[in-house]
């Protein structure tokens, strides 16, 4: 099969090993990415604030999940896993706004 | 290495549990059954998340007043630790991988010791928190700093700290987990129990420690940079 | 073949070892099976008591039998037991533990530590429940609606939802341990094409196990800490909503409805085929259909907030999404017909079952349609209408698909015989008290009578006597497999290895099964229910 990891030729391990240099880089990007969340909120820009803090959480979230959690060199499968675990969480998420953002839209007598 | 090659393919042939029909199956499918434990994780702090977003939604106000209350620089040295924990669990599992043994008992340490230096920061801030009522329940006090929005603001304060203490409260009963089970790596990687040919363990013990990162990663500018304000 | 001799002497799990330490450490996947299978009949036999409990109090208008405390209490430790720890369980935990490894032809799951964790689990959690009713039981009804269970209701709310956290980490280990096995376990050759639909279905209640339960577990651990400590995330006089603990509640409960309702689909699917000699028709679609309703199930939880004061913009999307899930039930519906179409059919106890089955899910499946229609809704919301609907899913459909299984597997796992005359009549038993007890609650429900009250006003005493006398012939129904079941534990006639002459990998090894399943890895080379290609025997057994 094509999704199987390969054996490492070296030390007969099984998986993939990634060089430490990668994992060195990852964390300095993560890194720089907190400080940058951080002086972000110092700023006032409003209700992008949040926005701009969920997005920076988010691409350091992917880095986390490719790199270090091995994602990207894991069988479909687990790929599936995940894109299935996002997709439910904005099922509840989004299903249950749904109710929230359009409760105030009909008034009804005495409200 | 070669020289010991024999030992761990023995080591490994032990670990091989009988219903699989080789390591290759017995790995797959130890790592396939973590990522799923993974996502009943996800939705297991997903009920909190929603819960988060139907309030934060609804009273704005007064969880960027809860927000005003956390300590930031503590926060984000926090953030840094796990990242770093992080990291020096890649490498760990990574020597694992390898069959470096010492530095893996080495990395592994000093990933707990971040640990240990998570929950210590984070007892500092509950402790902040619990002196100044901001605890839910019956001693709970809020003086809201904003008079544009008195009164009922207190209390949807009270539930952002209902949320921020359940929220962080679960992640710290995660990494207290988390340590746990790096600590018990430690030892049975001491023994000699992880080659490479055989380290599931290490490998999903660090997938459960990126994770519980990951959530961190979210709950920081969730709870701690809602908005500037003022 | 062997002698009498041989095949008793022949190792299985059952006589693998001895004692009950043998038992209670196992990894065995068929031993858990039993050991779950003999934890949820004590449950039933709880829950069916408390429900006996309720019919009687309803024999007439006056609330005299008890109070309505007690009633209160009656009705919700019997949605508890029955909804947590008995049809949740039920066909996954016994039947599904048992078969899945069997039936993709592996040595056992893919965890079976977990898998005993499991059932551990279920045991504290149901240990943890009861010991919360025995005190002074939970009056919240089964669905634990705030702020009555946080703040008002007086009775022991946090033990039963502490229980049920803890049961449902049970379930989530099991949904995970099927996932897995079904992804990586299967013997050489068996394709997806060819797993058997039991497997798909359990796969597709699995996976609702693991992505609905931990969301149930939370909200009610929340439940538990705003009841502890006041903290008034679903209280409203602090500004909390009751209404998103019951879209939280219903996230999973809903989508639970199908955790219950889908592996009992699958256990059909098994013995339609079997018992009419022919392949599934349109395997694929029954295939996908599961699929589709465990995916379907997540986006209707709403409708079961249409009255509660949710946004009617949202009721419309929630309403329009439920009515698509009768799409793929009704595919399956279709295809089981069209199974038996031109079909040589056995009316063995098991396929009567299976009858049952289908008529009583139609008619359940079809009343849910009403209730999804928001108008509709609003008329029977909370009435007997309510009630009688899904007890014609749960027990019409669930109870019965759990019944017809037993029966068809009980050779395998025993390596016994019940017998067939007697199982008939329980089955006839079970269908003719099953729908005296339940058809005069739609009318009921109908006309109005409003649900969870223990007195009614004396114009309703016809039916509810009719529902009473009906509950009466239903128990008999359930009492007799009871004792016929462990009758033919020693009185039994020899199964053999495949009595019904059936297809599938289970039935390819000894009755009952040795520790390791199969002698060797079966190689499949084969379709599922390739029963055309089956030599054409008559099912003898039982006539």
């Amino acid at each position: 099969m094509a999704e199987r990891a390969e054996h490492n030729e070296e030390t007969g391990s099984v998986g993939h090993i990634a060089p430490a240099k990668l994992y060195v880089a990852i964390w300095a990007v993560l890194m720089v990415l907190t400080l940058t969340t951080v002086l972000v909120s110092m700023v006032d820009i409003g209700p992008m604030n949040i926005v701009v803090a969920l997005v920076i959480a988010t691409i350091k979230g992917t880095l986390v999940v490719l790199f270090f959690m091995h994602l990207r060199y894991s069988p479909k499968l687990t790929m599936a896993t995940v894109i299935a675990a996002v997709f439910w969480l904005f099922l509840l998420l989004s299903l249950t706004m749904t109710d929230y953002l359009t409760r105030a839209w009909s008034t009804y007598p005495g409200h | 290495m070669a020289t010991s090659d024999m030992g761990d393919i023995q080591v490994a042939e032990r670990a091989l549990q009988h219903h699989f029909a080789d390591m290759e199956q017995q790995r797959e499918t130890s790592s396939f059954g973590m990522w799923m434990f993974l996502l009943t994780e996800i939705m297991f702090f997903g009920g909190l998340f929603c819960a988060y977003l139907v309030y934060r939604a609804s009273y704005y106000h007064a969880f960027v007043e809860g927000s005003q209350k956390m300590n930031i620089t503590l926060g984000a040295t926090n953030t840094a630790v796990l990242i770093c924990s992080s990291l020096t669990m890649a490498l760990g599992v990574r020597a694992a991988q390898m069959g470096k043994r010492k530095l893996m008992v080495v990395l592994l340490l000093i990933t707990i010791i971040f640990g240990f230096g998570f929950l210590g920061i984070k007892a500092v801030e509950y402790h902040e928190h619990w002196v100044n009522h901001e605890f839910p329940g019956p001693n709970f006090h809020f003086e809201t700093g904003d008079p544009a929005h008195p009164a009922t603001d207190a209390q949807h304060t009270e539930i952002y700290f209902s949320l921020y203490w359940a929220m962080t409260g679960l992640h710290a009963l995660h990494m207290v987990i988390g340590i746990g089970l790096v600590a018990w790596l430690v030892i049975a990687g001491l023994m000699g129990a992880y080659t490479p040919h055989y380290y599931n363990p290490v490998e999903n013990v660090g997938l459960y420690w990126h994770f519980v990162d990951l959530v961190w990663i979210y709950l920081f500018p969730m709870l701690y940079l809602i908005s500037k304000k003022h | 073949m062997a002698t009498a001799v041989q095949i008793v002497e022949r190792e299985n799990y059952l006589n693998s070892n001895y004692g009950i330490k043998s038992w209670l450490l196992t990894t065995d996947h068929k031993r858990i099976a039993v050991l779950y299978l003999i934890s949820i009949t004590a449950m039933f036999w709880l829950g069916g008591f408390f429900a006996m409990m309720i019919r009687l109090e309803l024999l007439t208008p006056a609330g005299d039998l008890v109070s309505s405390d007690t009633y209160n209490k009656l009705f919700t430790m019997h949605g508890i037991i029955m909804v947590f720890f008995f049809l949740i369980p039920s066909v996954p935990a016994v039947l599904g533990n048992f078969l899945v490894p069997l039936m993709v032809g592996a040595k056992d799951l893919a965890f079976p530590r977990v898998n005993l964790l499991s059932w551990y689990l279920y045991m504290a959690g149901a240990i943890t429940a009861l010991t919360a009713m025995v005190t002074g039981g939970v009056d919240t009804g089964w669905t634990f609606y705030t702020p009555f269970s946080t703040t008002y209701s007086n009775t022991h709310v946090i033990g039963a939802a502490i229980g049920i956290f803890i049961a449902g980490f049970s379930s989530i280990l099991t949904g995970l341990n099927f996932i897995v096995t079904i992804h990586r376990m299967r013997a050489p050759g068996m394709t997806w094409r060819r797993l058997p639909l039991f497997c798909w279905s359990n796969y597709a209640a699995a996976v609702i196990m693991v992505l609905g339960t931990p969301v149930i577990a939370i909200t009610l651990l929340l439940v538990a800490l705003e009841r502890a400590f006041n903290i008034g995330v679903f209280n409203p006089q602090l500004g909390g909503d009751p209404l998103l603990f019951q879209h939280l509640f219903w996230f999973y409960s809903h989508p639970a409805v199908y955790i219950m309702i889908l592996p009992g689909m699958g256990v059909i699917s098994e013995i339609v085929c079997c018992f009419s000699r022919k392949r599934a028709f349109g395997y694929e679609f029954i295939a996908l259909a599961s699929i589709a309703i465990a995916v379907l199930g997540f986006l209707v939880w709403a409708h079961h907030m249409f009255v509660a004061g949710i946004s009617v913009y949202a009721a419309l999307v929630f309403s329009l999404l439920s009515y698509l899930v009768a799409i793929p039930s009704a595919v399956k519906v279709f295809n089981w017909t069209a199974t038996m179409y031109k079909g040589s059919i056995s009316y063995n106890t098991p396929m009567l079952y299976a009858f049952g089955f289908i008529g009583l899910f139609t008619v359940g499946g079809l009343t849910g349609i009403f209730l999804s229609s928001l108008g509709l809704d609003v008329h029977v919301h909370d009435t007997y209408f309510v009630i009688a609907h899904f007890h014609y899913v749960m027990v019409g459909g669930m109870v019965m698909a759990y019944m017809a299984g037993l029966h068809f597997w009980w050779p395998k796992i025993t390596g016994k015989m019940y017998p067939e005359a007697w199982a008939k009549l329980s089955a006839l038993l079970v269908f003719v008290g099953f729908n005296t007890t339940f058809f005069p609650l739609f009318i009921l429900g109908y006309m109005g009578s409003p649900r969870r009250y223990h007195a009614y006003p004396p114009e309703f005493q016809v039916l509810n006597v009719l529902s009473t006398a009906g509950a009466s012939i239903l128990a008999v129904g359930y009492v007799l497999p009871m004792i016929y079941f462990v009758w033919s534990l020693r009185y039994g006639a020899d199964a053999g290895p495949n009595p019904w002459n059936a297809t599938g990998l289970e039935w390819m090894t000894s009755s009952p099964p040795p520790t390791h399943n199969f002698d060797e890895t079966p190689v499949v080379t084969w379709e599922a229910y390739d029963y055309e290609h089956q030599p054409q025997e008559e099912i003898t057994v039982g006539h």
